[in-house]
């Protein structure tokens, strides 16, 4: 196990060493720079703004200057939010988006599990069809569709909440909503496949025949297997759950770090998108390492590799 | 190979399609979609671009079947040009992720060994990156082209079918057919080209039947982010950006592109799982 993790943990930083140098590079090539704004620096001011963030060196020294600072965890200043670094700015807009995406797993998972339970254990009849097709439509639908409908209906016909904003309790019911409902589908269908082909097992047979009541059989027994390729879902869910944000966050306004994302690609804010892409890519490979550990966990028969 | 077997096999897919009557609706409507958007242009009395400020947004009516936008554009020809665009997309880019996926998949699971192992560890660390985040990265550096974004999008989505061409392959080699081939003197990329991959062709196209609308998906979201089609051009995601910031006010703008963007990705997604359920008997329908 120990082993494991450090062979992952080794395997990542080459990882996330080369995503850092192609970003880098890559951002440098976009024509424009964050200092060129709608109002125009005089020269003078500009010259010196280009020496106080080494701009002026050549690429390759700004570029190990970079990486040094890397190493030691600081991400840099950040150049339109004059004051902030990159790390205070991703602390606290990660926080909201955190806050999002884990109301969006729960209501995935949950909804996910229990309807294709529901579906599996009723196949073939009006219990099953109903909530897969409700789960086809989810699939069908995207954010950027299910977002603005969710609004008009619930936020402006109905005005049961806010329609956009991140203030109360309740602004948080339509962004997670609409993050979570893909998710919940497509989490149904797996979990509906899963626990049928489970429930057609010898040991579940075992299990009916010595007399167990049928709930004990599924919720017991049966669940445990039958939800693992949920488990093994989760992984890259959590990854579409943070590129999803970033309509999300969009449309409802949320200040989370998706939209601080999108907002300094378009500024250049190169330390900002920089810090962001290497934040994306550390979490993401942190989120499969644990997601591959808890399956280990719960399935024993799946060795680490 | 035997071409009986071969073609016995496809009518029997045909036949099991046939009797799917959501993947048959599916077909139907997506090849609708697509005459529409290609040929409802050039019946249309007006063009994309056209403004009538005079009148700006009007509810649908006889004269503007859907209505028309702010700036008084005809909705129903936005509709279709982007169509054009979405589904365009949609086709270049999974062509794209096609040709890269197949080829990648075949080599590495033709050759195997400690060639493959490497190859598959590069797919593995690739599926692991925040992909999302690199394609809207590169229309930012790039500029908001449309070849550039179907590129972008390809050289994303290949992934998935590398693994499944590799798998396929890996199976197919050891069969006697690739034995007979290789007696015979055929080249190692003529084994590949001429008999391994005609032979993984059922799982490749279901998984590009569902690779499609996940495309057209990933160019909705770019124009919904500003990121992808610019106006006064159209597409499905730009009408639906544009309808959200004025539903309160015009919904029809919000409705009819929605419409046309989910029953496409519905139709899409009955017919991959249709087709997945005719070519692979086997697989347990989910």
């Amino acid at each position: 196990m120990f082993n494991f993790i450090c062979r992952r943990v080794i395997h990542a930083i080459p990882v996330i060493l080369i995503i850092a140098t192609v970003t880098f590079f890559l951002i440098r090539l976009a024509p424009g720079d964050p200092l060129s704004d709608e109002k125009a620096v005089p020269p003078e001011i500009r010259v010196n703004l280009e020496a106080h963030y080494g701009f002026d060196n050549p690429l390759w020294l700004q570029y190990l200057h970079y990486m040094g600072n890397l190493f030691q965890g600081d991400l840099g200043p950040s150049f339109k939010y004059i004051g902030w670094t990159v790390n205070e700015l991703i602390g606290q807009s990660f926080l909201v988006s955190l806050e999002l995406g884990l109301l969006a797993l729960i209501i995935a998972v949950l909804l996910g599990t229990i309807s294709g339970t529901i579906a599996a254990v009723n196949k073939n009849s009006s219990l099953d069809y109903l909530p897969m097709s409700i789960a086809m439509a989810g699939i069908c639908m995207p954010t950027f569709v299910m977002g603005p409908l969710l609004v008009l209906f619930f936020g402006l016909y109905l005005g049961w909440f806010n329609p956009l904003g991140w203030e109360q309790w309740s602004d948080r019911v339509l962004p997670a909503f609409t993050l979570g409902i893909y998710y919940a589908a497509y989490i149904a269908r797996l979990t509906r496949s899963g626990m049928l082909e489970i429930l057609s097992s010898d040991y579940i047979r075992t299990a009916r025949a010595k007399g167990l009541p049928e709930w004990r059989v599924v919720l017991v027994h049966g669940i445990k297997t039958g939800l693992l390729p949920v488990v093994a879902f989760l992984g890259p869910a959590s990854a579409g759950l943070i590129s999803g944000s970033f309509v999300v966050e969009t449309i409802f306004q949320v200040p989370g770090l998706g939209r601080f994302f999108v907002m300094a690609a378009f500024n250049r804010d190169y330390t900002m998108v920089l810090g962001t892409v290497l934040f994306y890519a550390t979490l993401i490979i942190l989120l499969n390492l644990i997601v591959d550990i808890i399956q280990v966990i719960i399935n024993p028969r799946l060795k680490y590799e | 190979m035997n071409k009986d077997h071969s073609i016995s096999l496809w009518k029997d897919a045909y036949g099991r399609l046939m009797k799917n009557k959501l993947a048959q609706f599916g077909l139907i409507t997506f090849i609708l979609m697509t005459v529409l958007s290609v040929c409802g242009p050039l019946f249309s009395p007006y063009t994309y671009e056209e403004q009538d400020l005079l009148y700006g947004a009007q509810a649908p009516s006889l004269k503007h079947w859907m209505g028309t936008d702010v700036l008084g554009r005809d909705l129903i020809t936005r509709l279709l040009y982007g169509g054009r665009i979405s589904l365009g997309v949609g086709f270049m880019a999974t062509l794209v992720s096609m040709v890269i996926g197949v080829i990648y998949g075949a080599v590495a699971g033709y050759i195997g060994g400690k060639t493959d192992s490497l190859m598959m560890r590069f797919v593995d660390i690739l599926y692991a990156l925040p992909f999302t985040v690199f394609v809207i990265l590169l229309m930012v550096v790039f500029g908001r082209n449309i070849v550039l974004l179907f590129i972008a999008i390809g050289a994303v989505e290949w992934l998935t079918m590398a693994r499944i061409v590799r798998g396929q392959v890996q199976s197919l080699k050891k069969l006697e057919f690739v034995d007979a081939a290789i007696s015979l003197g055929s080249s190692q990329v003529r084994i590949i080209l001429r008999h391994l991959i005609p032979n993984s062709l059922g799982p490749i196209i279901v998984y590009v039947t569902l690779t499609i609308p996940a495309v057209m998906l990933l160019e909705a979201v770019l124009s919904f982010l500003g990121l992808g089609v610019q106006p006064p051009m159209s597409s499905w995601g730009l009408l639906i950006k544009e309808g959200a910031e004025k539903m309160e006010v015009y919904p029809w703008l919000l409705m009819f592109p929605v419409l046309f963007f989910s029953l496409t990705l519905f139709s899409l997604n009955f017919l991959g799982d249709g087709l997945r359920d005719a070519l692979d008997p086997k697989s347990a329908r989910d």
